[in-house]
């Protein structure tokens, strides 16, 4: 399995996250990974395995669900931000796309848009170039743009929603489940658009996705999670070729009866190796 | 013109111009639902709060009304500030009954710390609307009237143009779609509470200088300020205007009842009417007339 390598510190480095919510029910069970700049980092896994609630913590979303971390650093360019509140993290160029979508629903597609430059204080004129920008990757919404957005087809709130996350001019974005309920081509769409930026507005990623195939093609770097735990992480390369992972997250068999990953005696040993 | 019409005219008017006070009233619960999911019991408060600080810095100190109007303004702003300080941030996301009961107190808080300043006996307050009656061909109308109704139909359109056009309003519409994704942009929930409940003492400043000299300044105030409840019933908690159109149509049904069927069913009719006109309006619209439709995507 590939080491991350990189000169730099990462852009974010999280280290044995422990995320309690209500003060009871410990959700993620120390919880390690890092983010260099300019990467698109996927985070997989199950439902329930704790992306939403990594992604939350990073984005400082967790003290709206009476979640808070516990133990363990979270470092976001160099600076600690663990106890920062979200909207100071977005100032820092650190934008989170909820999982669902999100888009405020009653107001317009554009007002939406303009809405996403708050953290910015910039007049209405610079939004509203900006806006033109964000209609040259979403073409879509331009047409859409007067269309209450709660009306929208699902693919055009994924966009929206993303496009909105553009208007604060992020360094870093965190997109949970860009795919939800949506078709193979479009989801294959935004992950083409989620490449694009990376490559032409320099915005690292960090998607948390159940869809391993889509998300690995599209990663440089990996992370597994299950159960609160980062169970494997690697290259998109080296994932997609790991054995266990076209077992369990690819659905591609071995040829036999599919084994229970019950059964599996040396996952189980390397898993809690790993953990 | 018979001169039925014209009493019919003069007593629909008359309501008409009540109804947009109670619209104004109203405007101050919608602000702050909107923006926090909170019903706020104690707008009518808030009233009668501001009313008794004017008066009273007029009465007891001299102050000229120029004055005392904006140092009331600013005090409002300064009581927004307090509550969101000490009453809404620590009890951000506890349940909408709490809060609902949190604003009960701050209800009689800021009646008891009014009364405990300026004493509890009432006062006029004549800030210079003159009271002559009017004459338009055969119909009769009070220029109070006149002048209290116009005041609040330009705050109205105001704070409508103000949710609808400029970029805080905007921000407010965002906030009440969607606390946490207006977290998520940058929004800080906190400076938006603090500006609707500015917005909603400004709005309550108003409602209290117009009302206070109409019936002077008294607790009894507080009774005509929830006047605004059957409104929000009748035009939905989350709609300006609802609110507006809503207000109306109490202001103008109540005077119309008081006077075509009082005599049949008894005087007094007035306080409870637009009860009924906003209950038998739920059964078939729960939301309200205007209330928010619940987009609902399949």
């Amino acid at each position: 399995m590939a080491e991350q390598t990189g000169e730099a510190a990462p852009l974010l480095d999280m280290q044995n996250v422990e995320v309690v919510y209500n003060h009871v029910v410990l959700v993620l069970k120390g919880v390690s990974l890092h983010v260099r700049e300019g990467d698109i980092v996927a985070l997989l896994g199950g439902n329930g395995a704790g992306k939403s609630t990594t992604l939350k913590c990073i984005s400082g979303l967790l003290t709206g669900e009476r979640g808070e971390i516990t133990r363990g650093s979270l470092t976001y360019d160099g600076e600690d931000i663990s106890h920062m509140p979200a909207p100071a993290r977005v100032e820092r160029g650190l934008s989170h796309v909820m999982e669902g979508r999100r888009v405020f629903e009653h107001l317009s597609v554009e007002e939406n848009l303009m809405v996403g430059s708050y953290s910015r204080k910039i007049s209405g004129a610079e939004a509203l170039s900006e806006i033109e920008r964000v209609y040259e990757y979403f073409p879509r919404l331009k047409e859409r743009r007067k269309s209450t957005a709660g009306y929208t087809s699902g693919g055009e709130q994924q966009m929206l929603a993303l496009g909105r996350a553009l208007m604060a001019k992020p360094r870093m974005i965190l997109l949970d489940e860009p795919s939800m309920g949506l078709a193979p081509q479009l989801v294959e769409e935004i992950f083409h658009i989620v490449s694009r930026l990376r490559k032409d507005e320099k915005v690292t990623f960090l998607v948390a996705e159940q869809n391993t195939n889509v998300a690995l093609k599209h990663a440089d770097f990996g992370y597994i999670l299950e159960n609160g735990r980062v169970v494997l992480y690697g290259t998109g390369t080296d994932l997609k070729e790991n054995a266990d992972v076209k077992e369990f997250y690819l659905g591609v068999g071995s040829g036999e009866a599919r084994k229970s990953f019950r059964n599996v005696k040396h996952y189980r040993r390397r898993k809690r190796w790993l953990a | 013109m018979p001169i039925e019409l014209s009493f019919f005219l003069e007593v629909l008017v008359g309501g008409l111009l009540a109804g947009m006070m109670y619209s104004l009233v109203a405007l101050g619960f919608v602000l702050i639902f909107k923006a926090s999911g909170i019903f706020n019991f104690a707008q009518a408060a808030m009233v009668l709060f501001a009313a008794m600080f004017i008066a009273g810095m007029h009465q007891r100190y001299g102050v000229p009304f120029w004055l005392a109007i904006p140092l009331t303004i600013v005090l409002m702003i300064g009581v927004a500030w307090i509550i969101e300080r000490v009453v809404l941030r620590p009890l951000v996301n506890q349940e909408p009954i709490i809060m609902f009961m949190s604003t009960i107190g701050i209800f009689f808080a800021l009646i008891g710390f009014a009364e405990m300043i300026w004493g509890s006996r009432s006062r006029s307050l004549d800030i210079g609307i003159p009271q002559d009656p009017i004459f338009v061909g055969d119909m009769l109308f009070q220029s109070y009237d006149l002048v209290a109704g116009g005041i609040a139909l330009v705050l109205v359109l105001l704070l409508a143009l103000f949710a609808q056009r400029t970029r805080m309003g905007r921000v407010l519409r965002a906030v009440a779609d969607d606390h946490q994704a207006a977290q998520a942009v940058g929004i800080r929930l906190s400076t938006v509470w603090v500006v609707v409940w500015s917005i909603a003492g400004f709005v309550a400043v108003v409602a209290g200088v117009v009302w206070g000299g109409n019936l002077g300044v008294q607790p009894v105030m507080v009774d005509v300020a929830f006047k605004a409840l059957p409104v929000l019933l009748l035009g939905g908690l989350t709609s300006i205007h609802g609110a507006i159109i809503a207000g109306l149509i109490i202001g103008a049904g109540e005077s119309l009842a008081e006077v075509y069927l009082g005599p049949i069913i008894g005087g007094g009719i007035d306080n409870w009417f637009a009860y009924v006109i906003a209950m038998a309006f739920m059964v078939y619209r729960p939301e309200g007339m205007f209330g928010e439709k619940i987009i609902e995507r399949i």
